[in-house]
Protein backbone atom coordinates (compact mmCIF):
# COMPACT_ATOMS: atom_id res chain seq x y z
CA UNK A 1 0.00 0.00 0.00
CA UNK A 2 2.84 2.29 0.91
CA UNK A 3 4.31 1.84 -2.22
CA UNK A 4 0.92 2.84 -4.31
CA UNK A 5 0.89 6.00 -2.12
CA UNK A 6 4.80 7.02 -3.06
CA UNK A 7 3.98 6.29 -6.43
CA UNK A 8 1.07 8.19 -6.91
CA UNK A 9 2.23 11.05 -4.41
CA UNK A 10 5.24 11.21 -7.41
CA UNK A 11 3.25 11.15 -10.43
CA UNK A 12 0.46 13.05 -10.12
CA UNK A 13 2.64 16.02 -8.46
CA UNK A 14 5.11 15.83 -11.61
CA UNK A 15 1.57 15.72 -13.80
CA UNK A 16 0.23 18.79 -11.92
CA UNK A 17 2.99 20.98 -12.07
CA UNK A 18 3.79 19.47 -15.86
CA UNK A 19 0.39 20.63 -16.85
CA UNK A 20 0.27 23.83 -15.16
CA UNK A 21 3.57 25.05 -16.70
CA UNK A 22 5.57 25.47 -13.43
CA UNK A 23 7.91 21.79 -13.57
CA UNK A 24 10.89 23.65 -12.23
CA UNK A 25 9.44 23.66 -8.93
CA UNK A 26 9.86 19.68 -8.47
CA UNK A 27 13.79 19.63 -9.23
CA UNK A 28 13.48 22.31 -5.94
CA UNK A 29 10.94 20.54 -3.67
CA UNK A 30 12.72 17.57 -3.94
CA UNK A 31 15.81 18.54 -3.10
CA UNK A 32 14.52 20.56 -0.39
CA UNK A 33 12.65 17.56 0.76
CA UNK A 34 15.68 15.32 0.90
CA UNK A 35 17.26 18.00 3.43
CA UNK A 36 14.89 18.41 5.63
CA UNK A 37 15.12 14.57 5.79
CA UNK A 38 18.55 14.36 6.82
CA UNK A 39 17.99 17.42 9.27
CA UNK A 40 15.45 16.16 10.67
CA UNK A 41 17.32 12.16 11.25
CA UNK A 42 20.43 14.16 12.22
CA UNK A 43 18.40 16.14 15.25
CA UNK A 44 17.67 12.27 16.31
CA UNK A 45 21.11 11.41 16.71
CA UNK A 46 21.27 13.76 19.95
CA UNK A 47 18.18 12.74 22.00
CA UNK A 48 18.29 8.98 21.07
CA UNK A 49 21.98 9.07 21.95
CA UNK A 50 20.54 10.31 25.59
CA UNK A 51 17.69 8.33 25.58
CA UNK A 52 19.23 4.72 24.98
CA UNK A 53 21.57 5.69 27.64
CA UNK A 54 18.64 6.42 30.03
CA UNK A 55 16.75 3.77 28.72
CA UNK A 56 19.95 1.38 29.35
CA UNK A 57 19.98 2.33 32.89
CA UNK A 58 16.61 1.59 33.96
CA UNK A 59 17.03 -2.00 32.68
CA UNK A 60 19.79 -2.63 34.38
CA UNK A 61 18.07 -1.40 37.31
CA UNK A 62 15.29 -3.82 36.91
CA UNK A 63 12.83 -0.90 36.06
CA UNK A 64 11.69 -1.24 32.38
CA UNK A 65 10.47 -5.05 33.62
CA UNK A 66 8.50 -3.89 36.68
CA UNK A 67 6.78 -0.99 34.36
CA UNK A 68 5.74 -3.86 32.12
CA UNK A 69 4.89 -5.88 35.14
CA UNK A 70 2.51 -3.25 36.15
CA UNK A 71 0.32 -2.68 33.26
CA UNK A 72 0.60 -6.81 32.36
CA UNK A 73 -3.17 -6.69 32.30
CA UNK A 74 -4.01 -3.97 29.63
CA UNK A 75 -0.63 -4.67 27.21
CA UNK A 76 -1.55 -8.62 27.39
CA UNK A 77 -5.11 -8.00 25.90
CA UNK A 78 -2.80 -5.67 23.30
CA UNK A 79 0.15 -7.36 22.54
CA UNK A 80 -0.80 -11.41 22.76
CA UNK A 81 2.61 -12.07 20.61
CA UNK A 82 5.21 -10.16 23.20
CA UNK A 83 6.36 -12.28 26.12
CA UNK A 84 5.33 -10.65 29.65
CA UNK A 85 8.39 -9.24 31.26
CA UNK A 86 9.78 -8.36 27.94
CA UNK A 87 11.51 -5.10 27.63
CA UNK A 88 9.88 -4.15 24.50
CA UNK A 89 6.62 -3.78 27.23
CA UNK A 90 8.10 -1.07 29.11
CA UNK A 91 9.65 0.78 26.27
CA UNK A 92 6.03 1.21 24.80
CA UNK A 93 4.83 2.28 28.20
CA UNK A 94 7.22 4.96 28.29
CA UNK A 95 6.28 5.63 24.69
CA UNK A 96 2.45 6.10 25.05
CA UNK A 97 2.97 7.81 28.45
CA UNK A 98 5.09 10.27 27.13
CA UNK A 99 2.54 10.90 24.12
CA UNK A 100 0.02 11.25 26.53
CA UNK A 101 2.34 14.35 28.08
CA UNK A 102 2.73 15.59 24.88
CA UNK A 103 6.32 15.32 25.56
CA UNK A 104 7.22 14.81 21.85
CA UNK A 105 11.03 14.65 22.63
CA UNK A 106 10.90 11.92 24.90
CA UNK A 107 8.10 10.32 23.02
CA UNK A 108 9.90 9.66 19.53
CA UNK A 109 12.92 8.50 21.26
CA UNK A 110 10.90 5.90 23.32
CA UNK A 111 9.11 4.35 20.38
CA UNK A 112 12.54 3.95 18.46
CA UNK A 113 13.74 2.21 21.17
CA UNK A 114 10.47 -0.13 21.37
CA UNK A 115 10.40 -0.61 17.79
CA UNK A 116 14.42 -1.77 18.64
CA UNK A 117 12.94 -4.34 21.01
CA UNK A 118 10.19 -5.59 18.91
CA UNK A 119 12.42 -6.08 15.77
CA UNK A 120 14.34 -8.38 18.23
CA UNK A 121 11.47 -10.33 18.30
CA UNK A 122 10.29 -10.68 14.77
CA UNK A 123 14.02 -11.97 14.03
CA UNK A 124 15.54 -9.20 12.18
CA UNK A 125 12.70 -9.53 9.44
CA UNK A 126 11.99 -6.77 6.72
CA UNK A 127 8.35 -7.15 7.31
CA UNK A 128 6.47 -5.32 10.06
CA UNK A 129 4.98 -8.11 12.72
CA UNK A 130 2.34 -8.35 14.38
CA UNK A 131 2.83 -6.15 17.51
CA UNK A 132 4.63 -3.40 15.39
CA UNK A 133 1.31 -2.78 13.07
CA UNK A 134 -0.25 -2.68 16.89
CA UNK A 135 1.68 -0.34 18.29
CA UNK A 136 1.62 2.14 15.62
CA UNK A 137 -1.68 1.78 15.78
CA UNK A 138 -2.07 2.83 19.42
CA UNK A 139 0.48 5.19 18.93
CA UNK A 140 -0.47 7.21 16.20
CA UNK A 141 -3.91 7.60 17.70
CA UNK A 142 -3.19 8.09 21.01
CA UNK A 143 -4.37 10.60 23.56
CA UNK A 144 -2.60 13.83 24.74
CA UNK A 145 -4.26 15.42 27.64
CA UNK A 146 -3.44 18.56 27.36
CA UNK A 147 -2.37 19.77 23.46
CA UNK A 148 0.36 22.14 24.38
CA UNK A 149 0.96 23.53 21.43
CA UNK A 150 -2.45 24.33 19.51
CA UNK A 151 -3.39 26.00 23.03
CA UNK A 152 0.23 28.10 22.83
CA UNK A 153 -1.36 29.20 19.28
CA UNK A 154 -4.54 30.19 20.21
CA UNK A 155 -3.13 32.34 23.33
CA UNK A 156 -1.29 34.12 20.73
CA UNK A 157 -3.93 35.12 18.60
CA UNK A 158 -5.98 36.14 21.59
CA UNK A 159 -8.24 33.25 22.32
CA UNK A 160 -11.01 33.88 25.37
CA UNK A 161 -10.88 31.05 26.26
CA UNK A 162 -7.80 28.94 24.81
CA UNK A 163 -8.23 25.44 26.47
CA UNK A 164 -11.70 25.37 25.05
CA UNK A 165 -10.80 22.30 22.78
CA UNK A 166 -9.32 20.31 25.35
CA UNK A 167 -12.76 18.22 25.33
CA UNK A 168 -13.29 18.31 21.81
CA UNK A 169 -9.67 16.95 21.67
CA UNK A 170 -10.10 14.32 23.97
CA UNK A 171 -13.33 13.05 22.33
CA UNK A 172 -12.43 12.66 19.18
CA UNK A 173 -8.95 10.72 20.13
CA UNK A 174 -10.91 8.40 22.20
CA UNK A 175 -12.98 7.48 19.12
CA UNK A 176 -9.50 7.21 16.70
CA UNK A 177 -7.78 5.15 19.36
CA UNK A 178 -10.87 2.99 19.68
CA UNK A 179 -10.94 2.94 15.82
CA UNK A 180 -7.67 2.01 15.37
CA UNK A 181 -7.71 -1.10 17.89
CA UNK A 182 -10.86 -2.75 16.57
CA UNK A 183 -8.93 -1.93 12.64
CA UNK A 184 -6.01 -3.50 13.79
CA UNK A 185 -7.72 -6.32 14.80
CA UNK A 186 -9.77 -6.58 11.67
CA UNK A 187 -7.18 -6.40 8.94
CA UNK A 188 -5.05 -8.36 10.96
CA UNK A 189 -7.34 -11.29 10.81
CA UNK A 190 -7.94 -10.41 6.97
CA UNK A 191 -4.16 -10.00 6.31
CA UNK A 192 -3.98 -13.76 8.25
CA UNK A 193 -6.70 -15.16 6.23
CA UNK A 194 -5.15 -13.95 2.79
CA UNK A 195 -2.16 -15.28 3.26
CA UNK A 196 -3.04 -18.81 4.43
CA UNK B 1 -7.01 19.92 36.16
CA UNK B 2 -5.62 21.05 33.20
CA UNK B 3 -2.43 22.87 35.64
CA UNK B 4 -2.09 19.76 37.32
CA UNK B 5 -0.90 18.04 33.84
CA UNK B 6 1.00 20.56 33.28
CA UNK B 7 3.08 20.35 36.36
CA UNK B 8 3.28 16.60 35.48
CA UNK B 9 4.77 17.25 31.77
CA UNK B 10 6.97 19.78 33.40
CA UNK B 11 8.24 17.46 36.26
CA UNK B 12 8.32 14.15 34.41
CA UNK B 13 11.61 14.22 32.57
CA UNK B 14 13.87 15.74 35.25
CA UNK B 15 11.94 13.20 38.16
CA UNK B 16 13.17 10.09 35.51
CA UNK B 17 16.80 11.62 35.17
CA UNK B 18 16.85 11.53 38.85
CA UNK B 19 14.76 8.34 40.06
CA UNK B 20 16.41 6.38 36.97
CA UNK B 21 20.00 6.45 38.14
CA UNK B 22 19.49 6.73 41.83
CA UNK B 23 18.26 3.46 41.53
CA UNK B 24 20.34 1.31 39.44
CA UNK B 25 23.18 3.07 41.76
CA UNK B 26 21.33 1.51 44.75
CA UNK B 27 21.45 -1.80 42.70
CA UNK B 28 25.13 -1.59 42.11
CA UNK B 29 24.82 -0.81 38.81
CA UNK B 30 28.32 1.06 37.40
CA UNK B 31 26.04 4.08 36.03
CA UNK B 32 28.11 5.67 34.16
CA UNK B 33 29.47 2.91 32.21
CA UNK B 34 26.38 1.53 32.18
CA UNK B 35 24.93 4.45 30.79
CA UNK B 36 27.61 5.21 27.51
CA UNK B 37 27.04 1.17 26.86
CA UNK B 38 23.41 2.14 26.14
CA UNK B 39 24.33 5.59 24.36
CA UNK B 40 26.36 4.31 21.92
CA UNK B 41 23.80 2.81 19.55
CA UNK B 42 22.02 6.56 19.32
CA UNK B 43 24.25 7.40 16.18
CA UNK B 44 23.31 4.45 14.28
CA UNK B 45 19.46 4.37 15.07
CA UNK B 46 19.43 8.03 14.09
CA UNK B 47 21.73 7.63 10.63
CA UNK B 48 19.41 4.44 9.76
CA UNK B 49 16.18 6.84 9.08
CA UNK B 50 17.94 9.14 6.96
CA UNK B 51 16.89 6.92 3.47
CA UNK B 52 13.72 6.29 4.58
CA UNK B 53 12.89 9.86 5.59
CA UNK B 54 14.40 11.08 2.80
CA UNK B 55 11.83 9.11 0.48
CA UNK B 56 8.87 10.20 2.36
CA UNK B 57 10.03 14.10 2.54
CA UNK B 58 10.98 14.03 -1.23
CA UNK B 59 7.19 12.95 -1.78
CA UNK B 60 5.26 15.25 0.54
CA UNK B 61 7.96 18.18 -0.57
CA UNK B 62 7.09 17.59 -4.44
CA UNK B 63 3.25 17.26 -3.48
CA UNK B 64 2.83 20.50 -1.79
CA UNK B 65 5.12 22.50 -4.45
CA UNK B 66 3.47 20.71 -7.34
CA UNK B 67 0.29 22.29 -6.82
CA UNK B 68 -1.13 18.96 -6.17
CA UNK B 69 -2.09 19.36 -3.24
CA UNK B 70 -4.40 22.37 -4.04
CA UNK B 71 -5.79 20.83 -6.84
CA UNK B 72 -7.20 17.97 -4.78
CA UNK B 73 -8.68 20.62 -1.90
CA UNK B 74 -10.09 22.34 -4.81
CA UNK B 75 -11.63 19.41 -6.52
CA UNK B 76 -13.32 17.69 -2.58
CA UNK B 77 -14.16 20.83 -0.59
CA UNK B 78 -17.82 21.11 -2.68
CA UNK B 79 -18.71 18.07 -1.92
CA UNK B 80 -17.49 18.17 2.05
CA UNK B 81 -18.83 21.90 2.24
CA UNK B 82 -22.23 19.79 2.10
CA UNK B 83 -21.67 18.00 4.77
CA UNK B 84 -20.77 21.04 7.45
CA UNK B 85 -16.84 20.50 6.65
CA UNK B 86 -15.92 23.70 5.92
CA UNK B 87 -13.13 24.17 3.04
CA UNK B 88 -10.70 25.89 4.63
CA UNK B 89 -10.04 23.41 6.62
CA UNK B 90 -9.17 20.59 3.85
CA UNK B 91 -5.40 21.09 3.06
CA UNK B 92 -5.13 20.71 7.27
CA UNK B 93 -7.07 17.05 7.07
CA UNK B 94 -4.64 16.31 3.49
CA UNK B 95 -1.52 17.68 5.04
CA UNK B 96 -1.89 16.62 8.94
CA UNK B 97 -0.51 12.87 8.25
CA UNK B 98 2.12 13.95 5.95
CA UNK B 99 3.84 16.67 7.82
CA UNK B 100 3.67 17.85 11.16
CA UNK B 101 5.51 21.40 10.79
CA UNK B 102 3.27 22.06 7.57
CA UNK B 103 -0.15 21.05 9.33
CA UNK B 104 0.60 23.30 12.06
CA UNK B 105 1.54 25.81 9.85
CA UNK B 106 -1.86 25.69 8.11
CA UNK B 107 -3.40 25.64 11.34
CA UNK B 108 -1.82 28.58 12.75
CA UNK B 109 -2.40 30.19 9.40
CA UNK B 110 -6.84 29.39 9.77
CA UNK B 111 -6.56 30.45 14.01
CA UNK B 112 -4.42 34.31 12.43
CA UNK B 113 -7.46 34.52 10.10
CA UNK B 114 -10.69 33.80 11.23
CA UNK B 115 -9.48 34.13 15.03
CA UNK B 116 -8.86 31.34 17.31
CA UNK B 117 -12.68 31.51 18.78
CA UNK B 118 -14.43 30.93 15.47
CA UNK B 119 -16.14 28.00 14.61
CA UNK B 120 -13.26 27.23 12.08
CA UNK B 121 -10.63 27.87 14.51
CA UNK B 122 -11.77 26.12 16.78
CA UNK B 123 -12.49 23.11 14.44
CA UNK B 124 -9.00 23.14 13.74
CA UNK B 125 -7.37 23.50 16.68
CA UNK B 126 -9.05 20.07 17.53
CA UNK B 127 -7.99 18.70 14.29
CA UNK B 128 -4.35 19.75 15.58
CA UNK B 129 -4.37 18.51 18.47
CA UNK B 130 -6.40 15.08 17.82
CA UNK B 131 -3.99 13.50 15.49
CA UNK B 132 -0.67 12.86 14.49
CA UNK B 133 2.10 12.64 11.70
CA UNK B 134 0.47 9.14 10.63
CA UNK B 135 2.96 8.44 7.45
CA UNK B 136 6.02 10.02 9.15
CA UNK B 137 5.71 8.71 12.15
CA UNK B 138 5.40 5.24 9.98
CA UNK B 139 8.26 5.76 8.45
CA UNK B 140 10.53 6.79 10.91
CA UNK B 141 9.43 4.03 13.07
CA UNK B 142 10.00 1.25 10.42
CA UNK B 143 13.03 2.90 8.97
CA UNK B 144 15.16 3.10 12.35
CA UNK B 145 14.66 -1.31 12.50
CA UNK B 146 15.07 -1.58 8.55
CA UNK B 147 11.60 -2.51 7.88
CA UNK B 148 9.98 -1.95 4.64
CA UNK B 149 7.12 -3.30 4.42
CA UNK B 150 4.45 -2.62 6.07
CA UNK B 151 1.88 -4.70 5.63
CA UNK B 152 -1.85 -3.58 6.96
CA UNK B 153 0.05 -0.78 9.09
CA UNK B 154 -0.82 1.90 6.74
CA UNK B 155 -4.93 1.14 6.52
CA UNK B 156 -4.61 1.21 10.30
CA UNK B 157 -3.15 4.27 10.63
CA UNK B 158 -5.61 5.91 7.58
CA UNK B 159 -8.95 4.58 9.81
CA UNK B 160 -7.85 5.87 12.61
CA UNK B 161 -7.36 9.23 10.75
CA UNK B 162 -10.50 9.47 9.13
CA UNK B 163 -12.39 8.47 12.42
CA UNK B 164 -10.42 11.38 14.17
CA UNK B 165 -11.65 13.97 11.52
CA UNK B 166 -14.78 12.76 11.68
CA UNK B 167 -15.62 12.60 15.29
CA UNK B 168 -13.28 16.13 15.59
CA UNK B 169 -15.92 17.29 12.88
CA UNK B 170 -18.76 15.97 14.87
CA UNK B 171 -18.01 16.98 18.65
CA UNK B 172 -17.21 20.82 17.29
CA UNK B 173 -20.49 21.14 15.43
CA UNK B 174 -22.40 19.67 18.63
CA UNK B 175 -20.36 21.40 21.62
CA UNK B 176 -18.57 24.76 20.53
Amino acid sequence: MVNYIWLGMMVISIMVAGIQGNIEVITKAAFEGADTAVKVSFSLIAIMTFWLGIMKLAEAAGLVRGLARLVQPITAFLFPSIPKDHPAMGSIVMNLSANVLGLSSAATPMGLIAMKELQKLNGNSKTASEAMCTFLAVNTSCLTLVPTTIIGIRLMYGSQDPTAIVGTTIFATACGMTVAVIADRTFRKIYNWRRN
Amino acid sequence: MFEIINQISKWAVPFILLVVPSIAFIKKVPVFETFVEGAEDGFATAIKTIPFLVAMLVAVSVFRASGAMQLMTDLFSPYLSKIGFPAEVLPHAIMRPLSGGAALGIATDIIEHHGPDSFIGKLVSTMQGTSDTTFYVLTLYFGSVGISRYRYAVANGLCADITTLVASLFIAHAML
